[in-house]
């Protein structure tokens, strides 16, 4: 595939730094006056794949509105480095209900999404511009699908196409929110490969999730919230007992414990 | 039959009539497409409905009511845009009661308004038979200046319509382009009373983009199809209106409808049928 030949990096734009990172210091959100983050600490150093586990409500969407920066912050300090401007280093694979699915748009018109900051209002798509399109779709192996219209495609293939999307736009940080929802666990196989050569590349991947199976293998670290941070680091270490208890109640451990996401009972 | 369909353009008033009707036909569906698919088909109604104070104080004044129509238009677009966002009420509500409140305010100018003499049937039904010079030279105007909102705004439009959250992320300011849309709306509904009248203009914006939407795969397909289905209805309208006597918003609307009835009835079939073809093939 076309982008897995690449190492990590070597595809920076000349004047562009390579290695994104984010990092949130003591960052508080509120949301219609009640805290919906609070003290939220964390780094991410650039070629990671991170899940972001917590329950729903948790405020998993509101931290990637605070990080993505279209939801303000009232404190502390959201820092994106070495990628560049925002707008252009960073995409959001959005939730599944916040498309508007009324709307009628082939999986090409998608991924030519895109690239709407590098084409001026006055100008029509050219040559230069299909053709970053067609290589993006053709890493998601959806580039014979291109005219099929989004509703037309399965849940995977639509984050996929989503995620062609992101790379259109050259993103060094792409934002996943439940990503997973609605996807069959062979096509989430399919996504996760396509996020891991992203991540090898050097890019940064967050996939907010509550969902905890095929978590632990597949993810570099992970962090754990529910309105604050629990834990944050590699699986094996982040989904201790306690941690899952704080996230999902007693039913989240005989969950892990069941499926060796945890042993270590601390107590 | 010759005669029927060229005779009627001897006249000049029926010249202009043409082209405010294509002009409409057009312009109406090419909007409307993103009234249907944003679902914002209940603020153009409201918009349509709300310059009726501006456009009685026109006629009270002796200026154009069509031309007065457009500020009046965009002032309104911009404040059901903004109270929308700023309220506690839901938006419907919130649209609804300025919707309200205006029309009746309108409609209270009329009845006092009894030094003048105005066509109420005309304001409400639409009139394209008595369109004048400056209205159709300010149909011109207004079609140039939305063609080339619609132009450059067309890839955020599009974006902001698909995935608004996406596309805020993605740096798009979507609240200018909401204002954008809405404002671009205000002038086509203005250019749509001058036929379909105010009551009716509503009917042009979405029928004939239903119909698109049903027909055509993609949204520029639908903007396309729906301006043809729209013009065609237009006219056909227009004619009714001549021979049969008609206020021609209701001729118009009636044409429009049609055709979208057929196409629903024969879009199921196709619609079905290009599903089999899509699953054989996979």
């Amino acid at each position: 595939m076309l982008g897995r030949r690449r190492s990590a990096g070597r595809d920076c734009d000349a004047g562009r730094q390579c290695d994104p990172a984010i990092s949130l210091e003591a960052v508080v959100v509120e949301h219609d006056g009640l805290q919906a983050l609070e003290d939220v600490t964390f780094a991410v150093p650039s070629g990671t794949l991170m899940g972001v586990v917590g329950p729903n409500g948790a405020g998993k969407s509101t931290l990637f509105d605070a990080i993505a920066g279209v939801h303000p912050i009232a404190s502390g300090q959201v820092t994106l480095s070495g990628a560049g401007r925002r707008r252009e280093a960073l995409a959001y694979v959005p939730q599944r209900d916040s498309i508007n699915w009324r709307f009628p748009a082939t999986a090409l018109d998608v991924v030519m999404m895109g690239l709407i900051r590098r084409i001026p209002w006055y100008r029509r798509p050219g040559r230069q511009h299909r053709d970053v399109a067609r290589s993006c779709l053709e890493r998601v192996r959806l580039w014979d699908r291109r005219g099929a219209l989004m509703t037309e495609l399965s849940s995977g293939q639509r984050q996929r196409v989503f995620i062609a999307r992101a790379l259109a736009q050259d993103a060094r940080i792409l934002l996943l929110d439940e990503a997973f929802s609605g996807v069959d666990v062979a096509a989430q196989e399919g996504i996760v490969r396509v996020l891991q050569s992203l991540r090898d590349e050097g890019r940064i991947v967050l996939l907010a999730t509550h969902d905890l199976t095929n978590l632990a293998q597949r993810f570099d670290q992970v962090l754990c919230i529910n309105r604050h941070v629990c834990a944050c680091g590699p699986p094996a270490e982040a989904f201790t007992p306690d941690v899952l208890e704080e996230l999902y109640g007693s039913h989240g451990v005989e969950f892990a414990e069941e499926s060796g996401l945890s042993t270590r009972r601390r107590s | 039959m010759i005669d029927h369909i060229v005779g009627p353009f001897q006249y000049s008033f029926m010249v202009r009539a043409l082209i405010v009707s294509v002009l409409v036909g057009v312009m109406c569906p090419v909007l409307g497409a993103y009234v249907i698919t944003r679902g914002r088909a209940f603020m153009g109604d409201a918009l349509a409905h709300s310059v009726l104070p501006a456009m009685v104080a026109a006629f009270l004044l002796g200026i154009s009511p069509f031309v007065a129509a457009v500020p009046a238009g965009i002032a309104i677009a911009l404040l059901m845009g903004s109270v929308a966002r700023r309220t506690g009420i839901s938006e419907d509500t919130s649209i609804g009661i300025l919707f309200a409140g205006l029309f009746a305010l309108g409609l209270v100018m009329l009845s006092k308004a009894t030094n003048v003499t105005v066509d109420i049937e005309d304001l409400l039904l639409g009139q394209v038979l008595a369109v004048s010079r400056t209205d159709v030279l300010a149909s011109l105007v207004l079609t140039a200046v939305v063609l080339a909102g619609l132009y450059a705004f067309h890839r955020q439009l599009v974006y902001t319509t698909f995935d608004p959250v996406g596309a805020l992320v993605a740096g798009i300011r979507t609240g200018l382009v909401e204002y954008v849309l809405l404002g671009l709306l205000a002038l086509v509904i203005v250019i749509g009373i001058q036929a379909a009248g105010i009551v009716l203009v509503m009917a042009m914006l979405i029928t004939p983009a239903a119909t698109g939407y049903l027909l055509a795969r993609r949204f520029v397909g639908v903007m396309m199809i729906g301006a043809v289905i729209g013009a065609v209805s237009a006219v056909s309208g227009l004619y009714l209106s001549f021979h049969a006597d008609l206020p021609s918003g209701p001729a118009m609307a009636l044409v429009a409808t049609a055709f979208f009835g057929v196409a629903a009835t024969g879009s199921r079939r196709w619609r079905a049928a290009t599903r089999e073809g899509v699953e054989v093939a996979a």
